[in-house]
């Protein structure tokens, strides 16, 4: 059976991994070669890396770490942060991520998620989806959760699915760093419309967040930054958690 | 094809000397090979079309061979991926997408079940977690070449072994401890075959 996903994600800012709440008033969460390796050892399924600088400054992630990141990983990462072309794709790619994904590029030039999933496969093409709640409808962010698109989120979703997304990393702003919860209902809205694997982003504080937005939500993969870096509690109490429960999650034997 | 360094870091993680090889070139003093491969099928074979020859000269030498992901697919006779494309032949059957699936593509790790025996499954458990990211599986003529499958919707084979031709669907430099023993367990049987 397909396990369900355990996501630490690091975000990288200047080489360093920080973590914010609301994207604003950021801390300074520690090394990235250290933290990779202690994740991966801690039972992680995966990792992402979001240089969240990039896309605000226009420029794009620094290589550097992605190759040290690649040589000491042998579990799959996902490089994102202000990638914009198709070269800096293969470029990031070659220096051994196994995904790339796309936020604010895709918003501004569809076509490259299409372009993208051509050349290398829709398995490595992620697109991350920051969302707002306003008045009830999901609005989608791009920046770093600084400039509205006015985009609907689903249908943003939906339309990515077609230009041949592999796969959707949605993060709820309003409970990005609040610890109160992943969004279950945004989750679940898009999960129930597109094909492709969901990723829930934003908002974990506990066990049991994660085994909300797995039942409730239908996430495929729950991602986590602040409280996994803070230590504040660890992958493997999550994942006996959810094994508790009776959510298929991959046990380091 | 897309994923070399990633499998070239995991060896070089074992201790384990390989080379990237760009050009038609001298395969055979290597004692085995490794097809890994993300991406589409077409355009696979286009770009191992100047490796032809020398993948099957491999093949024929008995060294053995291992081909990863879209690396196994390109093994078989016939790709469906973006239309019908022809394979490296150098095992019978196809590659269709994945049927009955809930989701596409098969992301994540999921189980392998093992079928009979084969070295390259020595010492790892029976419904071992591996990393899977693909939308397309083989479909050997000879069931007996099955060493592994996987359930999700339909069940697809996960892994083949056909005399010194091997593969799997899954990626072992991404399938943390397990995978790294299956990447041994490749490279011990191309050390006896020295």
């Amino acid at each position: 059976m397909l396990a369900k996903r355990i996501i630490p994600c690091l975000d990288v800012l200047g080489g360093k991994v920080v973590k914010g709440e609301n994207f604003i008033g950021l801390k300074d969460a520690g090394g990235i070669a250290g933290l990779a390796a202690k994740y991966s050892g801690e039972g992680a399924d995966e990792l992402v890396f979001l240089d969240i600088a990039a896309s605000g400054e226009r420029r794009l992630a620094k290589g550097g770490w992605i190759k040290k990141a690649a040589s000491a990983l042998n579990i799959p990462f996902t490089v994102g942060g202000g990638i914009s072309g198709i070269g800096q794709i293969r470029e990031i790619l070659r220096m051994g991520a196994d995904k790339i994904s796309l936020n604010t590029a895709a918003i501004n030039n569809p076509s490259l998620v299409r372009d993208a999933s051509e050349k290398f496969g829709a398995q490595c093409v992620v697109v991350a989806i920051d969302a707002r709640n306003e008045n009830g409808a999901w609005r989608v962010y791009s920046y770093g959760g600084k400039v509205s698109t006015g985009l609907d989120a689903l249908a943003w979703a939906k339309q990515c699915e077609k230009l041949g997304a592999g796969e959707i990393l949605l993060t709820s702003i309003d409970r990005d760093g609040t610890g109160k919860g992943f969004d279950c209902e945004l989750t679940g809205q898009v999960a129930g419309i597109v094909g492709i694997p969901v990723i829930a982003s934003g908002g974990a504080g506990s066990p049991r967040d994660f085994l909300d937005v797995f039942t409730k939500g239908k996430a495929d993969a729950a991602l986590a930054a602040g409280i996994f870096h803070y230590g504040s509690i660890r992958i493997g109490e999550v994942k006996g958690y959810l094994c508790d429960n009776g959510v298929g999650v991959r046990l380091e034997k | 094809m897309g994923n070399l360094g990633s499998v070239s870091y995991a060896l070089k993680r074992m201790g384990k000397a390989s080379s990237i090889i760009h050009g038609p070139k001298a395969v055979e003093e290597y004692d085995g090979l490794i097809i890994p491969g993300v991406g589409s099928f077409g355009p696979a074979m286009e770009r191992l079309e100047t490796f032809r020859d020398g993948i099957i000269g491999f093949a024929q030498s008995g060294k053995p061979m291992l081909g990863i992901c879209l690396g196994m697919q390109v093994l078989f006779e016939q790709g469906t991926e973006r239309g019908t494309h022809e394979g490296l032949s150098l095992i019978g059957g196809k590659v269709e997408m994945l049927k009955g699936t809930p989701k596409l593509p098969h992301v994540g790790w999921n189980t392998i079940e093992l079928e009979g025996k084969s070295r390259l499954m020595e010492r790892i458990p029976n419904r071992s977690y591996a990393y899977f990211a693909h939308s397309y599986a083989c479909e050997p003529d000879f069931k007996g070449s099955i060493i592994a499958t996987t359930g999700y919707g339909n069940t697809f084979v996960s892994a083949v072994e056909q005399g010194n031709v091997l593969g799997v669907q899954f990626h072992p430099e991404k399938s943390g401890a397990i995978g790294e023993l299956i990447l041994k367990n490749f490279m011990e049987l191309a050390k006896e075959c020295k």
